[in-house]
């Protein structure tokens, strides 16, 4: 097992081109370093106009008229549409991905602040910009729901009024779990603990904001979308249903993509207006959204208001968890994730411990604020579960007065145990947690630190240890369970070798950053021998790739990973039969070397994967039976989930003069399983755990009680900077999937969903002299001071 | 109102509206697209170019403000083919993922480095702490910038010198 890297000792061991699976750098690099990625905003197309879109500035209100005439009048102005326009169409509301529906541009109405109301289409982007200003809309402001505990009271203004019969602001109620079960498990219980506990909104932000060129060809009918999404080919049959344009005319490619985290799996109204301009100007039209448009209209996550309960034994054996949760969905119920989970998959909130019993209830509400709910890298809503375990494991190792490691050890879920069918009904597929747990607290010292803090107390110093062990369910999903808007969450891969040996891998997943071209040629590369530079790797372009559902959910590598590896193991199949014909021996006969087809016991008598190609494609008969070419697509539908897990712990100091957080070192043991490019996921960890410091300490989307968004803009909502974060310290245990082709199962959320409970916990620690058991992220200076004073509220 | 200023070495002489951005400048009117945008406020630094070997935001800069100066892209970084020890820092130690943040994080790597050929951990994560990376968590930022200036002091030709 490898522990921490050592950043200067491999600096020159990076020449290395492994066959297969190892530590390799990456193939986009050379472009991005150079400037010459191709992202949507670079995109430039002759007579391209530019589209910006008019947003309210109220959170709710009616609508009673829009005036577009001086905006009309402006010289650079070529189109200002409305939703009264785009009604005539019949393409003022759309689907969202949970089978709600959310207005393109507002008719009625405005449902939340900054939402769309009309656009303009002008020349260039800056006179686009202009004309919004003179677009004058006449408002009947109506009072709005903000607080999500209020939503549902009896007086409270209804704002889904366009769904036939709506009364009130219900969304939707769930349930997970055995109630009765849970309630004796808690009966018989020695100590039961309580806790609120509150996931505020946060947002992804990723770096590039969301944007899309739409170009309708006039003669064709054909639709060429660059945008940013991170799931191309799911975009692209939502468009036909929507728009009613045939599928086969529409070409969506999500070119290179600045970060995603969930913020662009959602379709919205921005790309629909673009198609829409470009559909009735005639030319292409490019729409980019900055960086508040981002912030205020983009898929938001978390925002769980939670009620947590733990029942244990006296000597900390834990018997069940239950929880209540009240969800906000803001205006439109616009979550992606698979529709028989509108929760997400929240349901592993049990954890990593064996438990008697658990259950579960839930009541989402509609409030006036944007749409969204599941994006940040949150692993479909596993980011809240674990955080809520997490923080109440913690509260019951405050209560018991044990360590929260040794709770957590005497508790976890024991490797023979696996498969292991939760009580919410998760079948873990495997796992092997205490070494984890061991190997982060020799990695970050625990006894040690633990006898520092103890000394840094006799002397008022505020220093905390924080620790989370996390489950993921990754690799959504197996088809049967598993499908947005009715399309099977399964993937389709293909590989065509060319004669000389290369080949070309096209993928429906796409990458926004981790790395697909390198680890899916990798993955290729290790099933047939080949170097991973001969394997061209094709994403994104639903003309040139098969179809599957995309990235999010740390789902590439579960599912779209397996279809790579089992579509090269069809053409290794085709290739050992043509390779028999080649030596003139029955199939059985031949040994597969890497890289080449050996007869048994006669290491002279070969074929390499390169001569096969060619023999493939070549004059001469191939075995009977067999067409010529060697190529191969597959779609993969995984039988379950992947469950990858880690432990991590978190040091933190706090001032006690300014309450202000500093993050000393975090140690992070992650168990991906089959590990196919180290560097990429270390990388991959490092991004989730700054994610993790960010929420735990800075980032809130908040609102003030007219509907006001108050985390608008990088002033407002702050992300980690170099100087907040520490230099990551990372390990790995390899547990591989007993179902996965390779073992793998993902690492892209993990860090996201496993460090913020850390993080708190650290800090939580610290305060442990002040008495707290509990206060909510984010951390910041002002609230731990109250805290401090014993004067925490809730951040909503 | 027309602007001249050199941009990597060569000099461009442009009409322009006054009100208009450098970033947009460089981005629309040059085609360089290799400098991104990402805040409007100063905040996340993805615009960051060289002014005057001066890291500065573009976003923020309007281009009638560069002109007669000196401006280097990301574009202006491999020179004669041969890649400045920052790129090639960034594509062995991974730091980059997305590589929305790294043309600017580069170029102010490249300021520090021709500032302070030797920084410290903390020296170089305060030189980048203007601008923000989603992806990587800034470790694997900090390696790159060692493995330049380590690439640098053992090579005494700067490659990537001040334009």
């Amino acid at each position: 097992m490898t522990v921490t890297d050592n950043p200067v000792a491999s600096f020159h061991d990076n020449d290395q081109h492994p066959v297969g699976f190892g530590r390799m750098l990456r193939k986009e690099d050379p472009r991005l370093i150079r400037g010459k990625g191709n992202f949507v905003d670079d995109v430039q197309l002759p007579g391209m106009l530019h589209l910006a879109i008019l947003r309210s500035p109220y959170a709710h209100a009616k609508i009673l008229g829009i005036d577009v005439s001086a905006a009309q009048a402006h010289p650079n102005v070529v189109a200002v549409i409305t939703g009264a326009d785009l009604a005539e169409q019949g393409l003022a509301w759309m689907p969202t991905l949970s089978n709600d529906v959310q207005a393109v541009l507002a008719t009625d109405k405005v449902r939340f602040q900054h939402q769309e109301v009309a656009f303009v289409v002008a020349e260039d982007r800056y006179s686009a910009r202009d004309a919004l200003e003179l677009i004058v809309v006449d408002y009947e402001p109506i009072d709005p729901v903000m607080d999500v505990r209020k939503a549902l009271e009896p007086d409270a203004p209804v704002i889904r009024d366009d769904l036939d019969g709506k009364t009130d602001n219900h969304c939707f109620d769930w349930e997970t779990g055995d109630a009765a079960a849970t309630d004796a498990a808690f009966a018989k219980a020695d100590v039961v603990v309580t806790e609120d506990i509150v996931y505020p909104r946060v947002h992804p932000a990723p770096m590039e904001t969301c944007g899309a060129v739409a170009n309708v060809d006039q003669i064709s009918g054909q639709l060429t979308l660059w945008c940013t999404s991170q799931a191309p080919h799911a975009h692209r049959t939502v468009y036909a249903l929507v728009a009613g344009l045939p599928e086969h005319k529409i070409r969506v490619i999500a070119p290179d993509i600045g970060g995603g985290f969930g913020n662009k799996v959602p379709i919205y109204p921005g790309y629909v207006c673009a198609i829409v301009a470009s559909l009735v100007i005639g030319k292409p039209v490019k729409w980019m959204e900055d960086r508040t448009e981002n912030l205020v209209s983009t898929g938001f996550a978390r925002d769980y208001v939670m009620r947590g309960e733990i029942a244990a034994t006296s000597d900390g054996k834990i018997l069940a968890v239950r929880t209540n949760v009240l969800a906000d969905h803001g205006a439109f119920n616009g979550t992606a994730a698979p529709v028989k989970y509108p929760a997400g998959f929240f349901g592993v909130f049990t954890g990593s411990y064996d438990l008697e019993a658990a259950y579960c209830n839930m009541t989402a509400v509609y409030t006036n604020k944007a749409p969204g709910g599941v994006a940040y890298a949150c692993s479909f809503r596993i980011t809240e579960a674990v955080y809520l375990v997490e923080r109440i494991v913690d509260c019951l190792a405050h209560e018991l007065d044990m360590d929260p490691a040794e709770l957590r050890i005497k508790n976890f879920i024991q490797p023979d145990q696996f498969p292991y069918t939760t009580k919410t009904g998760w079948v873990y597929d495997s796992g092997n947690y205490e070494p984890a747990m061991r190997k982060a607290m020799d990695m970050i010292g625990y006894d040690e630190l633990r006898r520092e803090q103890a000394e840094k107390r006799e002397r008022g110093e505020l220093m905390g240890i924080g620790i989370a062990f996390f489950t993921e369910a990754v690799g959504a999903g197996p088809r049967k369970d598993m499908d947005i808007l009715g399309l099977g969450m399964a993937d389709g891969c293909e590989l065509r070798m060319h004669p000389t040996g290369k080949g070309v891998l096209r993928l429906s997943v796409k990458t926004q950053g981790q790395g697909h071209e390198t680890t899916f040629a990798q993955i290729v590369s290790e099933e047939l021998g080949i170097p991973p530079e001969d394997l061209e790797v094709v994403h994104g372009d639903t003309d040139n790739t098969p179809f599957g559902l995309g990235t999010y959910g740390s789902r590439s590598t579960p599912v779209s990973g397996a279809a790579a590896a089992l579509v090269a193991r069809k053409v290794r199949d085709k290739a050992q039969i043509i390779a028999s014909g080649m030596l003139e021996v029955s199939v059985a006969d031949l040994e597969w070397m890497k890289g080449s087809f050996q007869v048994k016991g006669d290491p002279e008598k070969s074929v390499t994967i390169q001569d096969i190609a060619m023999k493939a494609h070549g004059a001469g008969d191939l075995p009977e039976g067999v067409e010529g070419g060697l190529e191969a697509q597959i779609c993969y539908n995984p039988e379950n989930l992947t469950y990858p897990f880690g432990a991590y712990i978190c040091v933190v100091d706090i001032d006690p003069g300014t309450a202000h957080v500093t993050v000393r070192r975090f140690v992070a043991v992650d168990d991906c399983g089959t590990q196919i490019n180290p560097m990429i996921i270390e990388g991959q960890v490092h991004g989730g755990l700054t994610d993790g410091v960010g929420m735990a300490l800075m980032e809130i989307i908040e609102f003030d009680e007219l509907g006001n968004c108050l985390g608008g803009s990088f002033m407002d909502y702050l992300i980690p900077t170099a100087l907040e974060v520490p230099d990551w310290e990372t390990g790995h245990t390899v547990t591989p999937s007993p179902h996965h082709p390779i073992g793998a199962k993902g690492i892209g959320e993990s860090a996201t969903v496993g460090s913020p409970p850390a993080v708190v916990n650290a800090v939580i620690d610290a305060l442990k002299p002040f008495g707290v058991r509990h206060a909510d992220m984010p951390l910041t200076p002002s609230r731990v001071w109250e805290t401090m004073q014993g004067n925490h509220t809730p951040p909503i | 109102m027309q602007v001249t200023m050199t941009v990597n070495g060569e000099e461009v002489t442009k009409e322009i509206e006054g009100r208009l951005l450098l970033v947009h400048f460089i981005r629309d009117h040059l085609g360089l697209t290799g400098t991104h945008w990402g805040c409007d406020t100063s905040n996340c630094g993805t615009c960051v170019v060289l002014m005057d070997d001066e890291p500065v935001k573009s976003c923020t800069v309007l281009a009638a403000m560069a002109g007669g100066r000196q401006v280097r892209t990301v574009e202006g970084l491999e020179v004669d083919g041969v890649l400045d020890p920052v790129q090639e820092g960034f594509m062995q130690c991974h730091g980059l993922q997305c590589g929305f943040c790294t043309p600017g994080m580069m170029l102010t790597a490249r300021a520090l480095l021709d500032d302070n050929p030797d920084p410290t951990e903390h020296e170089i994560r305060e030189a980048i702490s203007g601008q923000i990376c989603r992806c990587t968590g800034y470790s694997t930022i900090v390696r790159s910038v060692q493995w330049a200036a380590n690439a640098e002091s053992e090579s005494p030709v700067t490659v990537g010198g001040a334009s």
